[in-house]
Protein backbone atom coordinates (compact mmCIF):
# COMPACT_ATOMS: atom_id res chain seq x y z
CA UNK A 1 0.00 0.00 0.00
CA UNK A 2 2.78 2.50 1.31
CA UNK A 3 4.87 1.50 -2.00
CA UNK A 4 1.88 2.19 -4.05
CA UNK A 5 0.91 5.63 -2.71
CA UNK A 6 4.85 6.87 -2.64
CA UNK A 7 5.24 5.64 -6.45
CA UNK A 8 1.95 7.49 -7.45
CA UNK A 9 3.70 10.86 -4.97
CA UNK A 10 7.15 10.48 -6.46
CA UNK A 11 6.09 9.89 -10.52
CA UNK A 12 3.81 12.69 -10.11
CA UNK A 13 6.59 15.32 -8.66
CA UNK A 14 8.90 13.87 -11.05
CA UNK A 15 6.43 15.19 -14.23
CA UNK A 16 6.15 18.10 -12.05
CA UNK A 17 10.01 18.94 -11.68
CA UNK A 18 10.62 17.77 -15.49
CA UNK A 19 7.62 20.51 -16.92
CA UNK A 20 9.19 22.74 -14.63
CA UNK A 21 12.86 22.37 -15.73
CA UNK A 22 11.84 22.88 -19.40
CA UNK A 23 9.16 25.75 -18.51
CA UNK A 24 11.98 27.54 -16.82
CA UNK A 25 15.02 27.65 -19.17
CA UNK A 26 12.46 28.54 -22.13
CA UNK A 27 11.41 31.66 -19.75
CA UNK A 28 15.38 32.51 -19.68
CA UNK A 29 15.61 32.98 -23.21
CA UNK A 30 14.51 36.46 -22.59
CA UNK A 31 16.04 38.72 -20.55
CA UNK A 32 12.49 40.25 -19.46
CA UNK A 33 11.28 37.08 -18.52
CA UNK A 34 14.78 35.16 -17.36
CA UNK A 35 14.86 35.65 -13.46
CA UNK A 36 11.17 34.47 -13.35
CA UNK A 37 12.34 31.08 -15.02
CA UNK A 38 14.90 30.22 -12.85
CA UNK A 39 12.37 30.28 -9.73
CA UNK A 40 10.44 28.32 -11.73
CA UNK A 41 13.24 25.90 -12.26
CA UNK A 42 14.24 26.47 -8.61
CA UNK A 43 10.60 25.12 -7.37
CA UNK A 44 10.61 22.17 -9.77
CA UNK A 45 13.81 21.22 -8.02
CA UNK A 46 12.57 21.80 -4.52
CA UNK A 47 9.58 19.67 -5.34
CA UNK A 48 11.56 17.00 -6.94
CA UNK A 49 13.97 16.74 -3.76
CA UNK A 50 10.91 16.76 -1.09
CA UNK A 51 9.65 13.82 -2.97
CA UNK A 52 12.90 11.98 -3.30
CA UNK A 53 12.91 11.30 0.38
CA UNK A 54 9.46 9.39 -0.02
CA UNK A 55 11.91 6.74 -1.20
CA UNK A 56 12.28 5.73 2.20
CA UNK A 57 9.31 3.88 1.78
CA UNK A 58 10.42 1.64 -0.20
CA UNK A 59 14.28 0.99 -0.07
CA UNK A 60 15.38 -2.55 -0.73
CA UNK A 61 15.46 -4.79 1.80
CA UNK A 62 19.52 -5.14 2.75
CA UNK A 63 19.36 -1.26 3.34
CA UNK A 64 16.10 -1.36 5.78
CA UNK A 65 18.14 -1.41 8.69
CA UNK A 66 20.27 1.34 8.35
CA UNK A 67 17.45 3.61 7.37
CA UNK A 68 17.29 5.71 10.14
CA UNK A 69 21.49 6.33 9.54
CA UNK A 70 20.68 7.13 5.90
CA UNK A 71 18.37 9.70 5.90
CA UNK A 72 20.26 11.48 8.57
CA UNK A 73 23.27 11.34 6.52
CA UNK A 74 21.02 12.46 3.23
CA UNK A 75 19.59 15.89 5.69
CA UNK A 76 23.49 16.51 7.18
CA UNK A 77 24.65 15.97 3.06
CA UNK A 78 21.82 18.11 1.76
CA UNK A 79 22.31 20.94 4.52
CA UNK A 80 26.00 21.04 4.48
CA UNK A 81 26.50 20.79 1.10
CA UNK A 82 24.07 23.20 0.14
CA UNK A 83 24.63 26.04 2.98
CA UNK A 84 28.53 26.16 1.61
CA UNK A 85 27.49 26.48 -1.63
CA UNK A 86 24.99 28.92 -1.63
CA UNK A 87 27.06 31.14 0.82
CA UNK A 88 29.45 31.10 -1.81
CA UNK A 89 27.38 31.61 -4.42
CA UNK A 90 25.89 34.62 -2.98
CA UNK A 91 29.20 36.47 -1.94
CA UNK A 92 31.53 35.95 -4.83
CA UNK A 93 32.49 38.43 -7.43
CA UNK A 94 30.79 38.64 -10.56
CA UNK A 95 34.26 38.50 -12.20
CA UNK A 96 34.88 35.06 -10.47
CA UNK A 97 31.49 33.57 -12.08
CA UNK A 98 33.24 31.60 -14.92
CA UNK A 99 35.06 29.74 -12.07
CA UNK A 100 31.74 29.11 -9.78
CA UNK A 101 29.75 27.75 -12.96
CA UNK A 102 33.46 25.98 -13.16
CA UNK A 103 33.45 24.16 -10.39
CA UNK A 104 29.60 23.73 -9.27
CA UNK A 105 29.44 21.81 -12.74
CA UNK A 106 32.38 19.57 -11.00
CA UNK A 107 30.00 19.21 -8.20
CA UNK A 108 27.55 17.84 -10.65
CA UNK A 109 29.61 15.81 -12.37
CA UNK A 110 31.14 13.88 -9.08
CA UNK A 111 27.64 13.36 -7.56
CA UNK A 112 26.81 11.34 -10.86
CA UNK A 113 29.99 9.78 -10.97
CA UNK A 114 29.16 8.96 -7.29
CA UNK A 115 25.49 7.55 -7.52
CA UNK A 116 27.61 5.30 -10.07
CA UNK A 117 29.75 4.41 -7.73
CA UNK A 118 27.06 3.31 -5.21
CA UNK A 119 25.57 1.06 -7.80
CA UNK A 120 29.02 -0.72 -9.20
CA UNK A 121 29.46 -0.98 -5.18
CA UNK A 122 26.42 -2.21 -4.08
CA UNK A 123 26.38 -4.63 -7.04
CA UNK A 124 22.41 -3.32 -7.93
CA UNK A 125 22.88 -3.35 -11.35
CA UNK A 126 20.68 -5.51 -13.15
CA UNK A 127 21.59 -7.15 -16.98
CA UNK A 128 24.25 -5.97 -19.42
CA UNK A 129 22.68 -2.91 -20.40
CA UNK A 130 22.47 -1.50 -16.91
CA UNK A 131 25.94 -2.28 -16.09
CA UNK A 132 27.20 -0.66 -19.54
CA UNK A 133 25.29 2.53 -19.06
CA UNK A 134 26.29 3.26 -15.24
CA UNK A 135 30.03 2.39 -16.52
CA UNK A 136 29.23 5.04 -18.88
CA UNK A 137 27.81 7.76 -16.45
CA UNK A 138 30.15 7.11 -13.87
CA UNK A 139 33.38 7.45 -16.85
CA UNK A 140 31.45 10.83 -18.09
CA UNK A 141 31.40 11.70 -14.18
CA UNK A 142 33.99 10.93 -12.79
CA UNK A 143 35.96 12.85 -16.06
CA UNK A 144 33.62 16.12 -15.55
CA UNK A 145 34.51 16.07 -12.14
CA UNK A 146 38.34 16.37 -12.43
CA UNK A 147 38.44 18.19 -15.52
CA UNK A 148 36.04 20.91 -14.21
CA UNK A 149 38.42 21.08 -11.05
CA UNK A 150 41.52 21.59 -13.38
CA UNK A 151 39.64 24.10 -15.68
CA UNK A 152 38.40 25.75 -12.22
CA UNK A 153 42.27 25.94 -11.39
CA UNK A 154 42.96 27.38 -14.24
CA UNK A 155 40.21 30.28 -14.28
CA UNK A 156 41.27 31.03 -10.89
CA UNK A 157 44.88 31.02 -12.19
CA UNK A 158 46.18 28.57 -9.66
CA UNK A 159 46.94 26.49 -12.51
CA UNK A 160 49.12 29.53 -14.74
CA UNK A 161 50.31 27.89 -17.64
CA UNK A 162 49.19 24.92 -19.73
CA UNK A 163 50.96 21.66 -18.70
CA UNK A 164 52.94 20.43 -22.21
CA UNK A 165 54.66 17.62 -22.75
CA UNK A 166 56.16 15.17 -25.34
CA UNK A 167 54.10 12.05 -25.54
CA UNK A 168 51.14 13.65 -23.71
CA UNK A 169 48.60 12.74 -26.35
CA UNK A 170 49.73 9.12 -26.62
CA UNK A 171 49.38 8.77 -21.93
CA UNK A 172 45.82 10.38 -22.51
CA UNK A 173 44.85 7.82 -25.12
CA UNK A 174 46.34 4.90 -22.93
CA UNK A 175 44.50 6.32 -19.85
CA UNK A 176 41.53 6.30 -21.74
CA UNK A 177 42.17 3.13 -23.50
CA UNK A 178 42.92 1.72 -20.04
CA UNK A 179 39.68 2.50 -18.18
CA UNK A 180 37.75 1.75 -21.60
CA UNK A 181 39.45 -1.87 -21.15
CA UNK A 182 38.53 -2.17 -17.28
CA UNK A 183 34.77 -1.20 -18.22
CA UNK A 184 34.94 -4.06 -20.98
CA UNK A 185 36.46 -6.46 -18.05
CA UNK A 186 33.63 -5.60 -15.34
CA UNK A 187 31.10 -5.97 -17.94
CA UNK A 188 32.97 -9.50 -19.27
CA UNK A 189 33.26 -10.65 -15.07
CA UNK A 190 29.69 -9.85 -14.68
CA UNK A 191 28.70 -12.52 -17.97
CA UNK A 192 31.17 -14.31 -17.14
CA UNK A 193 30.57 -15.42 -13.52
CA UNK A 194 33.67 -17.01 -11.32
CA UNK A 195 36.63 -15.36 -9.62
CA UNK A 196 38.07 -12.39 -10.88
CA UNK A 197 41.75 -11.37 -11.38
CA UNK A 198 41.19 -9.19 -8.15
CA UNK A 199 38.47 -8.42 -5.47
CA UNK A 200 35.27 -6.31 -7.47
CA UNK A 201 35.81 -3.70 -5.24
CA UNK A 202 39.45 -3.00 -6.23
CA UNK A 203 38.46 -3.14 -9.78
CA UNK A 204 35.94 -0.38 -9.32
CA UNK A 205 38.47 2.06 -7.41
CA UNK A 206 40.80 1.40 -10.20
CA UNK A 207 38.36 2.21 -13.06
CA UNK A 208 37.38 5.22 -11.18
CA UNK A 209 41.12 6.47 -10.46
CA UNK A 210 41.63 5.66 -14.43
CA UNK A 211 38.74 7.98 -15.25
CA UNK A 212 39.31 11.37 -12.67
CA UNK A 213 43.32 10.90 -13.92
CA UNK A 214 41.82 11.21 -17.23
CA UNK A 215 39.53 14.13 -16.82
CA UNK A 216 43.51 15.89 -15.02
CA UNK A 217 45.43 14.93 -18.09
CA UNK A 218 42.94 15.98 -20.99
CA UNK A 219 42.04 19.13 -19.01
CA UNK A 220 45.92 20.17 -18.50
CA UNK A 221 47.04 21.01 -22.06
CA UNK A 222 44.05 23.25 -22.67
CA UNK A 223 45.01 26.84 -22.63
CA UNK A 224 43.40 29.42 -19.87
CA UNK A 225 41.38 31.22 -23.45
CA UNK A 226 39.81 28.03 -24.08
CA UNK A 227 38.70 27.34 -20.82
CA UNK A 228 34.89 28.76 -21.32
CA UNK A 229 34.14 26.20 -24.24
CA UNK A 230 36.18 23.17 -21.63
CA UNK A 231 33.31 24.05 -19.38
CA UNK A 232 30.57 24.52 -21.74
CA UNK A 233 31.59 20.57 -22.43
CA UNK A 234 31.59 19.41 -19.26
CA UNK A 235 28.35 20.85 -18.50
CA UNK A 236 27.20 19.25 -21.27
CA UNK A 237 28.79 15.99 -19.81
CA UNK A 238 27.53 16.14 -16.76
CA UNK A 239 23.92 16.69 -18.30
CA UNK A 240 24.72 13.49 -19.85
CA UNK A 241 26.09 11.28 -17.03
CA UNK A 242 22.91 12.76 -14.94
CA UNK A 243 20.43 11.48 -17.71
CA UNK A 244 22.17 8.02 -17.71
CA UNK A 245 22.36 8.26 -13.69
CA UNK A 246 18.60 8.46 -14.30
CA UNK A 247 18.18 5.09 -16.23
CA UNK A 248 20.19 3.04 -14.05
CA UNK A 249 18.48 4.35 -10.85
CA UNK A 250 14.76 4.23 -13.18
CA UNK A 251 14.45 8.47 -12.42
CA UNK A 252 12.59 9.78 -15.93
CA UNK A 253 13.37 13.29 -14.08
CA UNK A 254 16.67 12.91 -14.31
CA UNK A 255 17.08 11.19 -17.44
CA UNK A 256 14.59 14.39 -19.23
CA UNK A 257 16.87 17.15 -17.27
CA UNK A 258 20.31 15.19 -17.61
CA UNK A 259 19.70 14.92 -21.19
CA UNK A 260 17.54 18.36 -22.05
CA UNK A 261 21.15 20.29 -20.12
CA UNK A 262 23.13 17.82 -22.16
CA UNK A 263 21.80 18.88 -25.94
CA UNK A 264 21.50 22.32 -24.43
CA UNK A 265 25.27 22.25 -23.21
CA UNK A 266 26.33 20.80 -26.42
CA UNK A 267 24.76 23.54 -28.61
CA UNK A 268 26.01 26.29 -26.80
CA UNK A 269 29.85 24.86 -27.27
CA UNK A 270 29.08 24.80 -30.71
CA UNK A 271 28.04 28.05 -30.65
CA UNK A 272 30.65 28.92 -28.66
CA UNK A 273 33.50 27.45 -30.71
CA UNK A 274 32.27 28.77 -33.93
CA UNK A 275 32.44 32.36 -32.24
CA UNK A 276 36.07 31.52 -31.72
CA UNK A 277 35.91 30.11 -35.67
CA UNK A 278 37.38 27.08 -33.75
CA UNK A 279 35.97 23.68 -34.07
CA UNK A 280 35.95 21.98 -31.08
CA UNK A 281 38.26 19.35 -31.70
CA UNK A 282 40.98 22.22 -32.46
CA UNK A 283 39.68 23.07 -28.59
CA UNK A 284 40.11 19.81 -27.08
CA UNK A 285 43.54 18.61 -29.08
CA UNK A 286 45.87 21.21 -30.66
CA UNK A 287 47.20 23.04 -27.89
CA UNK A 288 46.26 26.22 -28.61
CA UNK A 289 48.82 29.42 -27.89
CA UNK A 290 51.87 27.17 -28.63
CA UNK A 291 53.05 28.24 -32.03
CA UNK A 292 53.04 31.83 -31.17
CA UNK A 293 55.87 31.90 -28.27
CA UNK A 294 58.21 31.00 -31.45
CA UNK A 295 56.89 33.71 -33.56
CA UNK A 296 57.92 36.83 -31.14
CA UNK A 297 59.80 40.27 -32.70
CA UNK A 298 58.19 40.01 -35.89
CA UNK A 299 55.94 42.59 -35.67
CA UNK A 300 57.16 46.16 -36.81
CA UNK A 301 56.96 49.30 -35.63
CA UNK A 302 57.05 49.98 -31.96
CA UNK A 303 54.32 50.20 -29.08
CA UNK A 304 53.54 54.55 -28.63
CA UNK A 305 52.47 55.62 -24.99
CA UNK A 306 50.29 58.44 -24.19
CA UNK A 307 49.34 60.31 -21.07
CA UNK A 308 45.61 59.37 -19.73
CA UNK A 309 44.29 62.20 -19.45
CA UNK A 310 45.51 63.18 -22.91
CA UNK A 311 43.70 60.52 -24.70
CA UNK A 312 40.50 61.34 -22.16
CA UNK A 313 40.88 65.02 -23.61
CA UNK A 314 40.85 63.73 -27.35
CA UNK A 315 37.58 61.74 -26.67
CA UNK A 316 35.99 64.43 -25.23
CA UNK A 317 36.39 66.42 -28.61
CA UNK A 318 35.69 62.85 -30.86
CA UNK A 319 32.52 62.44 -32.44
CA UNK A 320 32.20 59.28 -32.04
CA UNK A 321 33.45 56.54 -29.87
CA UNK A 322 33.34 52.84 -29.59
CA UNK A 323 34.41 51.47 -26.48
CA UNK A 324 35.59 47.19 -26.03
CA UNK A 325 35.51 46.32 -22.84
CA UNK A 326 37.52 43.18 -22.13
CA UNK A 327 38.09 41.13 -19.57
CA UNK A 328 41.63 43.40 -17.87
CA UNK A 329 38.64 45.62 -17.29
CA UNK A 330 36.58 43.74 -14.66
CA UNK A 331 39.88 42.44 -13.15
CA UNK A 332 40.37 46.17 -12.02
CA UNK A 333 36.85 46.32 -10.87
CA UNK A 334 36.84 49.71 -13.25
CA UNK A 335 33.21 48.63 -15.29
CA UNK A 336 31.53 51.73 -13.08
CA UNK A 337 34.12 54.34 -13.74
CA UNK A 338 34.16 53.32 -17.42
CA UNK A 339 30.67 54.22 -17.37
CA UNK A 340 30.85 57.10 -15.50
CA UNK A 341 33.68 58.16 -17.93
CA UNK A 342 30.94 57.14 -20.85
CA UNK A 343 28.63 59.52 -19.09
CA UNK A 344 30.65 62.34 -19.35
CA UNK A 345 31.15 61.71 -23.02
CA UNK A 346 27.51 62.06 -24.06
CA UNK A 347 26.72 64.90 -22.03
CA UNK A 348 29.64 66.32 -24.25
CA UNK A 349 27.66 65.26 -27.21
CA UNK A 350 29.70 62.64 -28.29
CA UNK A 351 28.06 59.31 -29.81
CA UNK A 352 29.18 56.31 -27.45
CA UNK A 353 28.78 52.86 -28.02
CA UNK A 354 30.07 49.75 -26.30
CA UNK A 355 31.02 47.06 -28.61
CA UNK A 356 31.19 43.37 -27.32
CA UNK A 357 33.23 39.99 -28.60
CA UNK A 358 31.22 37.03 -27.90
CA UNK A 359 34.53 35.73 -26.29
CA UNK A 360 34.77 38.75 -24.60
CA UNK A 361 35.53 37.76 -20.35
CA UNK A 362 36.17 33.96 -19.33
CA UNK A 363 32.88 33.42 -20.60
CA UNK A 364 30.31 34.10 -23.40
CA UNK A 365 28.31 36.77 -22.32
CA UNK A 366 30.05 37.91 -19.19
CA UNK A 367 30.58 40.99 -20.55
CA UNK A 368 26.77 41.92 -20.80
CA UNK A 369 26.59 40.54 -17.09
CA UNK A 370 29.86 42.34 -16.43
CA UNK A 371 28.65 45.98 -18.23
CA UNK A 372 24.63 45.59 -16.52
CA UNK A 373 26.06 45.19 -13.28
CA UNK A 374 27.47 49.50 -13.76
CA UNK A 375 24.62 50.14 -15.28
CA UNK A 376 25.07 50.79 -18.86
CA UNK A 377 21.61 50.15 -20.43
CA UNK A 378 21.53 47.56 -23.05
CA UNK A 379 20.70 49.98 -25.91
CA UNK A 380 24.33 50.80 -25.96
CA UNK A 381 25.51 47.96 -26.08
CA UNK A 382 26.42 46.37 -29.56
CA UNK A 383 27.38 42.34 -30.72
CA UNK A 384 29.75 42.04 -32.73
CA UNK A 385 27.75 41.62 -35.97
CA UNK A 386 26.29 44.98 -35.43
CA UNK A 387 28.71 46.97 -34.87
CA UNK A 388 32.09 46.02 -37.14
CA UNK A 389 31.00 47.94 -40.26
CA UNK A 390 30.70 51.17 -38.07
CA UNK A 391 34.46 51.68 -36.83
CA UNK A 392 35.52 52.69 -40.49
CA UNK A 393 33.20 55.35 -39.62
CA UNK A 394 34.30 56.21 -35.88
CA UNK A 395 36.65 58.52 -34.33
CA UNK A 396 37.85 56.77 -31.59
CA UNK A 397 37.89 52.91 -30.42
CA UNK A 398 38.65 52.59 -26.65
CA UNK A 399 39.85 49.09 -25.78
CA UNK A 400 40.49 48.56 -21.99
CA UNK A 401 41.73 45.26 -20.91
CA UNK A 402 40.68 43.87 -24.36
CA UNK A 403 43.58 42.02 -26.49
CA UNK A 404 43.01 38.83 -28.40
CA UNK A 405 39.68 40.11 -29.46
CA UNK A 406 41.44 43.05 -31.69
CA UNK A 407 44.09 41.51 -32.68
CA UNK A 408 44.12 42.06 -36.39
CA UNK A 409 46.37 38.99 -36.97
CA UNK A 410 43.57 36.74 -36.71
CA UNK A 411 42.51 38.56 -40.33
CA UNK A 412 45.80 39.01 -42.32
CA UNK A 413 48.59 36.50 -40.38
CA UNK A 414 47.81 32.81 -41.65
CA UNK A 415 50.95 31.39 -38.73
CA UNK A 416 48.91 33.21 -36.15
CA UNK A 417 47.36 30.47 -33.97
CA UNK A 418 43.88 32.76 -33.59
CA UNK A 419 43.76 33.15 -37.69
CA UNK A 420 40.36 32.98 -38.73
CA UNK A 421 38.64 33.97 -35.74
CA UNK A 422 36.53 37.39 -35.85
CA UNK A 423 37.57 40.27 -34.36
CA UNK A 424 36.15 43.40 -33.41
CA UNK A 425 38.01 45.86 -35.97
CA UNK A 426 39.66 48.50 -33.36
CA UNK A 427 42.24 49.27 -36.19
CA UNK A 428 39.59 50.56 -38.66
CA UNK A 429 38.69 53.29 -36.60
CA UNK A 430 40.68 56.58 -37.21
CA UNK A 431 42.33 56.54 -33.44
CA UNK A 432 42.92 53.78 -31.12
CA UNK A 433 43.83 53.98 -27.40
CA UNK A 434 44.28 51.22 -25.63
CA UNK A 435 44.21 50.82 -22.17
CA UNK A 436 46.62 48.06 -20.51
CA UNK A 437 48.66 47.20 -17.35
CA UNK A 438 51.64 47.01 -19.04
CA UNK A 439 54.03 45.95 -22.25
CA UNK A 440 52.68 42.21 -22.35
CA UNK A 441 50.56 39.39 -24.00
CA UNK A 442 47.24 38.53 -23.85
CA UNK A 443 45.31 35.76 -21.83
CA UNK A 444 46.15 33.28 -24.79
CA UNK A 445 49.65 34.59 -24.88
CA UNK A 446 49.53 35.92 -28.65
CA UNK A 447 51.63 39.51 -28.96
CA UNK A 448 49.22 42.10 -30.85
CA UNK A 449 50.01 43.59 -33.54
CA UNK A 450 47.00 46.28 -32.80
CA UNK A 451 49.48 47.95 -30.34
CA UNK A 452 52.50 48.64 -32.84
CA UNK A 453 50.17 50.25 -35.44
CA UNK A 454 50.60 53.83 -36.58
CA UNK A 455 47.16 55.31 -35.27
CA UNK A 456 47.04 53.29 -31.71
CA UNK A 457 48.57 54.97 -28.59
CA UNK A 458 49.00 52.78 -25.53
CA UNK A 459 47.35 54.37 -22.47
CA UNK A 460 49.73 51.69 -19.93
CA UNK A 461 48.51 51.76 -16.26
CA UNK A 462 45.60 50.25 -14.02
CA UNK A 463 42.29 50.72 -16.13
CA UNK A 464 40.56 51.87 -12.92
CA UNK A 465 43.29 54.60 -12.18
CA UNK A 466 43.64 55.51 -16.01
CA UNK A 467 40.48 56.15 -16.20
CA UNK A 468 39.95 58.74 -13.23
CA UNK A 469 42.29 60.27 -14.98
CA UNK A 470 40.42 60.75 -18.03
CA UNK A 471 37.51 61.64 -16.36
CA UNK A 472 39.37 64.38 -14.27
CA UNK A 473 40.99 65.79 -17.23
CA UNK A 474 37.79 66.19 -19.34
CA UNK A 475 35.61 67.71 -15.48
CA UNK A 476 38.86 70.11 -15.69
CA UNK A 477 37.99 71.25 -19.37
CA UNK A 478 34.78 71.94 -18.49
CA UNK A 479 35.62 73.52 -15.29
CA UNK A 480 38.32 75.71 -17.21
CA UNK A 481 35.41 76.79 -19.96
CA UNK A 482 33.20 77.68 -17.35
CA UNK B 1 -2.99 -0.43 -9.61
CA UNK B 2 0.86 -0.31 -9.71
CA UNK B 3 2.31 3.19 -10.25
CA UNK B 4 5.96 1.78 -10.63
CA UNK B 5 7.94 3.27 -13.02
CA UNK B 6 9.96 0.82 -15.34
CA UNK B 7 11.91 2.40 -18.06
CA UNK B 8 13.85 -0.50 -20.33
CA UNK B 9 15.12 -0.16 -23.76
CA UNK B 10 13.24 1.42 -26.83
CA UNK B 11 11.25 3.67 -24.41
CA UNK B 12 14.53 4.81 -22.46
CA UNK B 13 15.72 5.61 -26.16
CA UNK B 14 13.03 7.70 -26.79
CA UNK B 15 13.02 9.61 -23.60
CA UNK B 16 16.65 10.58 -24.13
CA UNK B 17 15.90 11.26 -28.03
CA UNK B 18 13.02 13.74 -26.97
CA UNK B 19 14.67 15.31 -23.95
CA UNK B 20 17.40 15.42 -26.37
CA UNK B 21 15.30 17.71 -29.01
CA UNK B 22 14.12 20.05 -26.20
CA UNK B 23 16.91 20.85 -25.21
CA UNK B 24 18.15 22.18 -28.20
CA UNK B 25 15.37 24.01 -29.62
CA UNK B 26 14.78 25.53 -25.92
CA UNK B 27 18.30 26.92 -26.09
CA UNK B 28 18.37 27.58 -30.09
CA UNK B 29 16.59 31.04 -29.71
CA UNK B 30 18.77 32.46 -26.46
CA UNK B 31 20.01 35.57 -27.07
CA UNK B 32 24.43 35.74 -26.53
CA UNK B 33 23.61 38.14 -24.17
CA UNK B 34 22.25 35.42 -22.06
CA UNK B 35 24.84 32.65 -22.21
CA UNK B 36 26.67 33.18 -19.30
CA UNK B 37 23.24 32.96 -17.14
CA UNK B 38 21.89 30.28 -19.45
CA UNK B 39 25.08 27.92 -18.84
CA UNK B 40 24.73 28.96 -15.66
CA UNK B 41 21.18 27.88 -15.76
CA UNK B 42 21.18 24.59 -16.93
CA UNK B 43 24.16 23.64 -14.51
CA UNK B 44 21.75 24.36 -11.81
CA UNK B 45 19.25 22.11 -13.46
CA UNK B 46 21.38 18.93 -13.76
CA UNK B 47 21.54 19.48 -10.17
CA UNK B 48 18.65 17.14 -10.30
CA UNK B 49 21.83 14.48 -9.46
CA UNK B 50 21.14 15.23 -6.10
CA UNK B 51 17.27 13.26 -6.14
CA UNK B 52 19.62 10.77 -7.72
CA UNK B 53 22.18 11.06 -4.36
CA UNK B 54 19.20 10.82 -2.60
CA UNK B 55 18.21 7.97 -3.61
CA UNK B 56 21.07 6.31 -3.80
CA UNK B 57 22.33 6.57 0.07
CA UNK B 58 18.69 5.94 1.25
CA UNK B 59 19.77 2.28 -0.62
CA UNK B 60 22.71 2.19 0.35
CA UNK B 61 23.21 -1.41 3.05
CA UNK B 62 27.24 -0.88 3.55
CA UNK B 63 29.77 1.34 5.07
CA UNK B 64 31.46 2.18 1.42
CA UNK B 65 27.74 2.65 -0.21
CA UNK B 66 26.99 4.78 3.26
CA UNK B 67 29.89 6.97 2.32
CA UNK B 68 29.92 7.32 -1.53
CA UNK B 69 26.22 7.77 -1.26
CA UNK B 70 26.90 11.10 1.23
CA UNK B 71 29.69 12.19 -1.18
CA UNK B 72 26.98 12.48 -4.03
CA UNK B 73 24.33 13.77 -2.09
CA UNK B 74 27.21 16.70 -0.71
CA UNK B 75 28.18 17.01 -3.81
CA UNK B 76 24.49 17.43 -5.67
CA UNK B 77 23.58 19.63 -3.05
CA UNK B 78 26.14 22.47 -3.45
CA UNK B 79 25.55 21.62 -7.39
CA UNK B 80 21.71 22.92 -6.84
CA UNK B 81 21.97 25.74 -4.45
CA UNK B 82 25.19 27.04 -6.23
CA UNK B 83 24.12 27.27 -9.49
CA UNK B 84 20.93 28.24 -8.74
CA UNK B 85 22.44 31.19 -5.97
CA UNK B 86 24.83 32.69 -9.14
CA UNK B 87 22.14 32.38 -11.56
CA UNK B 88 19.46 34.12 -9.92
CA UNK B 89 22.53 36.79 -8.86
CA UNK B 90 23.12 37.25 -12.81
CA UNK B 91 19.62 37.38 -13.80
CA UNK B 92 18.49 39.78 -11.20
CA UNK B 93 20.79 42.47 -12.00
CA UNK B 94 20.08 42.14 -15.91
CA UNK B 95 16.60 42.93 -14.84
CA UNK B 96 17.67 45.37 -12.08
CA UNK B 97 19.78 47.58 -13.79
CA UNK B 98 18.00 47.20 -17.52
CA UNK B 99 15.29 49.06 -15.68
CA UNK B 100 16.89 51.44 -13.28
CA UNK B 101 19.13 53.22 -16.40
CA UNK B 102 16.57 53.60 -18.39
CA UNK B 103 14.25 54.90 -15.71
CA UNK B 104 17.39 56.87 -15.21
CA UNK B 105 17.72 57.94 -18.73
CA UNK B 106 14.07 59.47 -19.12
CA UNK B 107 14.43 61.35 -15.83
CA UNK B 108 17.43 63.14 -17.59
CA UNK B 109 15.55 63.94 -20.94
CA UNK B 110 13.03 64.86 -18.94
CA UNK B 111 14.89 66.95 -17.09
CA UNK B 112 16.50 68.93 -19.95
CA UNK B 113 13.69 69.77 -21.59
CA UNK B 114 11.87 71.41 -18.17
Amino acid sequence: MYSMIEHLVTGTADLIAAFLFMYGLKRMSSPVSAPSGIRVAGIGMLVAILASFLNAFTVNAAARPHLWVNLGLAVIALVLGASAAWFKGRTVAMTEMPQMVAIYNGLGGGAAGAIAAVELFGNKTHGTTQLVVTLLGGLIGAVSLSGSVIAWAKLDTILKKPLRFRGQRFLNAFVFLASIAVAGYMIFAAHAGGATLLPMASIIWIFFGLTLLFGILMTLPIGGADMPVVISIYNAATGLAVGLDGFVIQEPALMIAGMVVGAAGTLLTLLMARAMNRSVSNVLFSNFGEVSKKKQGKIKGAEKPVEASDAGIFMRYAKSVIVIPGYGLAVAQAQEKLYEFVKLLQAAGVDVKFAIHPVAGRMPGQMDVLLAEAGVPYDLIFQLDDINDDFATTDVALVIGANDVVNPAADTDKSSPIYGMPILNANKAKKCYCVKRGQGKGYSGIANELFYEDNTYMVYGDAQAMLVKMIEAVRGLSAAAA
Amino acid sequence: MNFEIAITGFVAIYIFMLAAFGGWVIIGDVPAILHTPLMSGSNFVHGIVVVGGIFALLNASTLTEQIIGFVAVLLGAGNVAGGYAVTDRMLAMFKTSGHKSAHASHAKRAAKKS
